[in-house]
């Protein structure tokens, strides 16, 4: 088992196809709603429509795939009042389904909609890594279903030393905040100056109404 | 929570919908219910044959599977056609009554009155295929015939003219030899997303040469945010006039390559025209503007049309005349247009004029070509009926058969159709309602039951095509029956699945096999039809053809099914389109008259003196623009200011899957639409907007997004048509603003072509 599992997204080759979600869904049997993975559409640029009906524009998008980053310094944990949200030694975040009371609390700190709320069972579920996976030395659910294999996992300090761990990728929060265990290739056009003025082009998918 | 490792069995099955890739998935069975599913696993992924991983449309399919629409019981139609009331009765009711009306029919009407729909809902499978109904209709005596494919009758009939044969692409892993690659509305992306595909193979060709990729089209597409170096966006229908701009500017800047066009086409320059033409009719004379229309077809022409600046195609054109060799292609949504068939035939003048044809690293200017293993279907027969409709044109061999002829309709075969169609055969085709365009003239025409009198269908799911059966039979689902499925064209790599049967069928769920073999045994053809073998004898039969084509595979078919799937990587080089042509003209001609490549047809020149066309459809001997009826044109019509087209989406294939909640979920049905259209109308993104023209209106929500061009909507084509209030569509199903109006040559399906207004949906207080 990894000393500290993280993941590696090549935003490069990120085709926004989805199927890391569905992989998970299927899984862990999700209902809908429960979105331990999402696929954030980041876009943006300006149309200028010149006079002879032509235009010039500076278009450009990127996905990011993203779950539970299992974060080094995991502000869920801290913001949890009934300690149901907890580490593993392998840095590992999971919810104790026997402590949680449901109060959503880690849902609103975590930078990245990790810990999702389900209304069903009346408490928070989220990403495990796989970790029954893991430990049987196979990949995540999300990672191995990976079409164009974008996204992947590994040692965190192999992979921070390979790609960097710094800086993030907007829309991403700065890493500082939580020290995610995710690490990214960054898409050629988040380097664009324009690219600061974008938007996230999803957000139904990402978060209900 | 997890169930991991305590599973009852894991069986290969497969995916099979028509996206291109055919791909492989293990079921995870508990307690006679699939539980979970995961890709392909076997080999090693570093090199080929690489794991096929499914996109989320195969990894959904439990949640298809175990839908609600699932159909369980045989059902028979009450009240009127098409409203979607019908009562259960048993298999031998139902079966009793399709043989009564199909001997009642073709005594009456003959076999050409008797058509299997096209659908492609259920591919892949040997003998789970629609060709069950083929074998059994030929055996009666016969079938009308259909040629063409919705998704490639414009650009396989401009492949056919211009070069003699329909596919003649090289692999996309030949993007390795390539200095240059230009994507004309080509977005595997989306459309072959398979992880053993096409987007896989481009990704390592990416990866491993660093290709620059430019790619055309009216929408920032998937593959353009993952793989294009630029993004030139394009007015829908008018890639030929900004080939136009192209050629101008290399044959000006004498950037073409005219050894190959002396030695290799028809019809370039006056030196190779075909001497019976009158004079001025070359390529290179419409290019300069000195053919009959006397415009120069410069750059600046081209602009306006295409929405491009002028100087944006110089540099495009001086690009590809200098990048050699220059990997050209285009996918299908150039050609599934007005004016589709001379699209695709002037994409491919930019590598005829560069001479990119028949070299490593270039291309025929068609789409990406596959690599597979030729195994064998089921034996079909021979068809006793030769006449054939275009697989567009049935609603008017319904409704007016006697305007269905050989020069008004591409009929072939007879002049003219003698029978109207009378009995449909809906097998996994969502093609009777949903996809066909105008679904209100469809319903139309299929409401009177005087005309069309006996609709079966067989599915899995309440389609809407479904809606329209007389009897409506459940089919067995890929999870329900065992069969063998090989790769499909958007792979290079071969395979053979062999797919188990999983679970027990659902509710009442029958084979189309043993549908087709009761019907025959009714008809007093069982033997003919069965050859004495039941279902499961016929999957064994069929591996047994299989491993004719492949000898090394195991002698014994239990054997196979225990190891469950096989892959073959492609052999070499990748495979590169007209080689051998390219090397020796002489010995190796084109299947073309004239054995060259004809930039001018002399067939086409024939046609367009002798077939009958609407006003304002045009056939030419060269790959001329014309503007066609859904060009934008303000003054003709200024209802209807915005061109709609309907994108290939990822949440399902053609309409398979689109009630799964889960791919609903992770991509839901928006239309696309440019911040600045949005806001001349003040519509928001998620608002819901009503999209509408002469045929119909729908409601969907709004995607608002830089990545459409202004003036176009991309509704994304496939989804559910559901009718509310008033025949209003309230799902987004795009075809209800969609013309049956076919294209001049192939008489195939403009579904890109579209005007349409837009507006925010008020409700009504």
């Amino acid at each position: 088992m990894l000393k500290r599992p993280a993941f590696y997204l090549d935003t490069q080759i990120c085709t926004g196809c989805k199927t890391c979600i569905i992989a998970c869904k299927d899984k862990h049997d999700l209902p809908a709603g429960v979105r331990w993975r999402r696929v954030v559409e980041f876009t943006g640029g300006d149309w200028d429509c010149l006079p002879d009906g032509t235009f010039n524009q500076n278009v450009f998008a990127y996905y990011i795939s993203v779950s539970c980053n299992h974060c080094q310094d995991p502000v869920c944990v801290k913001a949890c009042p009934s300690k149901a949200m907890h580490q593993d030694d392998h840095g590992i975040v999971t919810v104790d389904p026997e402590k949680c009371v449901g109060c959503r609390y880690c849902e609103w700190v975590c930078p990245y909609s990790a810990p999702q709320f389900d209304k069903k069972l009346g408490r928070m579920t989220k990403c495990d890594f796989c970790r029954e996976d893991l430990q049987q030395g196979a990949p995540p659910a999300c990672v191995a279903g990976c079409p164009t294999r974008a996204l992947q996992f590994g040692e965190y300090d192999q992979l921070a030393a390979e790609y960097g761990s710094d800086p993030p990728m907007i829309p991403m929060p700065p890493t500082a905040l939580t020290k995610p265990s995710f690490v990214l290739e960054t898409h050629r056009d988040a380097q664009l100056e324009h690219a600061r003025k974008g938007t996230i082009g999803n957000p139904e998918e990402v978060k209900d109404a | 929570m997890n169930t991991i490792r305590t599973y009852d069995k894991v069986v290969w099955s497969t995916c099979n919908v028509n996206c291109g890739s055919r791909c492989p998935v293990r079921l995870f069975v508990k307690a006679g219910r699939v539980v979970r599913i995961e890709s392909d696993n076997t080999g090693d992924d570093a090199s080929r044959p690489h794991e096929i991983r499914a996109c989320l449309r195969g990894r959904g399919l439990r949640r298809w599977v175990y839908s609600k629409d699932r159909l369980q019981h045989p059902l028979k139609r009450i009240g009127k056609r098409g409203e979607g009331r019908f009562e259960r009765i048993s298999w031998d009711q139902a079966l009793d009554t399709i043989a009564t009306e199909l001997e009642r029919i073709l005594k009456q009407y003959g076999n050409e009155a008797v058509f299997r729909i096209y659908g492609t809902g259920n591919l892949g499978g040997v003998v789970s295929s629609r060709d069950q109904v083929d074998r059994l209709m030929h055996i009666l005596g016969g079938r009308l015939n259909l040629h063409n494919s919705y998704s490639t009758a414009q650009i396989y009939h401009a492949m056919h003219y211009t070069y003699g044969e329909k596919e003649t692409g090289n692999n996309i892993s030949d993007l390795v030899n390539s200095k240059l690659a230009v994507f004309f509305g080509n977005n595997p992306a989306e459309t072959r997303m398979c992880g053993g595909g096409t987007v896989r193979d481009l990704v390592l060709a990416k990866q491993q040469s660093g290709v620059r990729i430019i790619v055309i089209d009216p929408r920032h597409t998937d593959t353009a945010a993952g793989f294009a170096d630029e993004w030139i966006p394009i007015r829908p229908g008018t890639d030929a006039a900004l080939v136009g701009g192209l050629a101008h500017v290399l044959i000006t800047e004498g950037l073409v390559d005219q050894g190959f066009l002396d030695s290799h086409c028809l019809g370039y320059d006056q030196a190779t025209m075909p001497r019976d033409i009158p004079p001025g009719n070359s390529y290179k004379a419409y290019i300069l503007g000195e053919g009959p229309d006397r415009i120069p077809k410069t750059p600046e022409w081209a602009a306006p049309i295409t929405g491009i600046p002028a100087r944006r195609i110089t540099r495009l054109a001086r690009e590809i005349g200098t990048a050699r060799p220059a990997y050209i292609t285009q996918g299908w949504g150039p050609q599934r247009h007005a004016a589709g068939e001379q699209s695709a035939r002037a994409i491919c003048m930019l590598p005829i004029l560069t001479g990119n044809v028949g070299m490593p690293g270039g291309n025929s200017g068609d789409r990406e070509g596959p690599f597979g293993i030729p195994f064998p279907g089921i034996p079909v027969g021979d068809n006793p009926v030769k006449t054939s409709i275009p697989c567009f044109m049935w609603t008017r061999a319904i409704d007016a058969p006697h305007n269905l002829t050989a020069l008004n309709g591409g009929l072939r075969g007879r002049e003219r159709l003698t029978t109207p169609i009378k009995f449909i055969w809906n097998f996994a085709s969502n093609t009777l309602i949903n996809q066909h365009s105008d679904i209100n003239r469809t319903k139309e025409i299929l409401r009177n039951e005087k005309k069309c009198e006996m609709i079966v269908v067989i599915d899995n799911m309440m389609t809407a095509s479904a809606r329209f059966a007389d009897i409506l039979l459940p089919a067995t689902s890929s999870f329900e029956e065992s069969d063998l499925c090989y790769q499909s064209y958007g792979m290079e790599l071969g395979t053979l699945i062999m797919r188990q049967k999983a679970i027990e069928p659902l509710g009442e769920s029958r084979t189309l096999f043993d549908i087709c073999a009761q019907v025959a045994k009714r008809m007093g053809v069982a033997e003919n039809f069965t050859e004495g073998r039941n279902h499961d004898q016929w999957v064994e039969y069929m591996y047994h053809q299989c491993r004719k084509v492949k000898p090394e595979l195991p002698e014994n078919y239990r054997d196979a099914v225990e190891t469950g799937i096989f892959k073959w990587a492609r052999p070499g080089e990748p495979r590169v389109g007209l080689k051998e042509f390219r090397n020796d003209p002489v010995s190796n001609p084109l299947n073309t008259p004239s054995g060259k490549i004809e930039i001018f047809s002399p067939r086409l020149w024939d046609m367009a003196q002798t077939w009958e066309l609407p006003k304002g459809d045009v056939i030419t001997a060269l790959p001329e623009y014309h503007p066609t009826w859904g060009n934008l044109d303000p003054e003709r019509s200024p209802m209807y200011p915005l061109q709609c087209i309907g994108h290939h989406y990822k949440q399902r294939t053609h309409s398979t899957y689109d009630n799964n909640p889960w791919l609903e979920e992770a991509a839901p049905q928006m239309v696309w639409m440019n911040p600045l259209d949005a806001r001349q109308r003040d519509i928001h993104h998620r608002d819901t907007v009503r999209i509408f023209n002469t045929f119909g209106q729908t409601m969907v929500r709004a995607k608002v997004t830089p990545r459409i061009m202004p003036g176009v909507l991309s509704l994304p084509q496939g989804a559910w048509h559901r009718e509310v209030a008033g025949g209003v569509d309230a799902n987004g199903s795009i075809n209800v603003l969609t013309s049956q109006r076919p294209s001049p040559i192939a008489k195939g399906n403009p579904q890109h072509t579209n005007l349409v207004q837009v507006e925010k949906f008020q409700e009504k207080s």
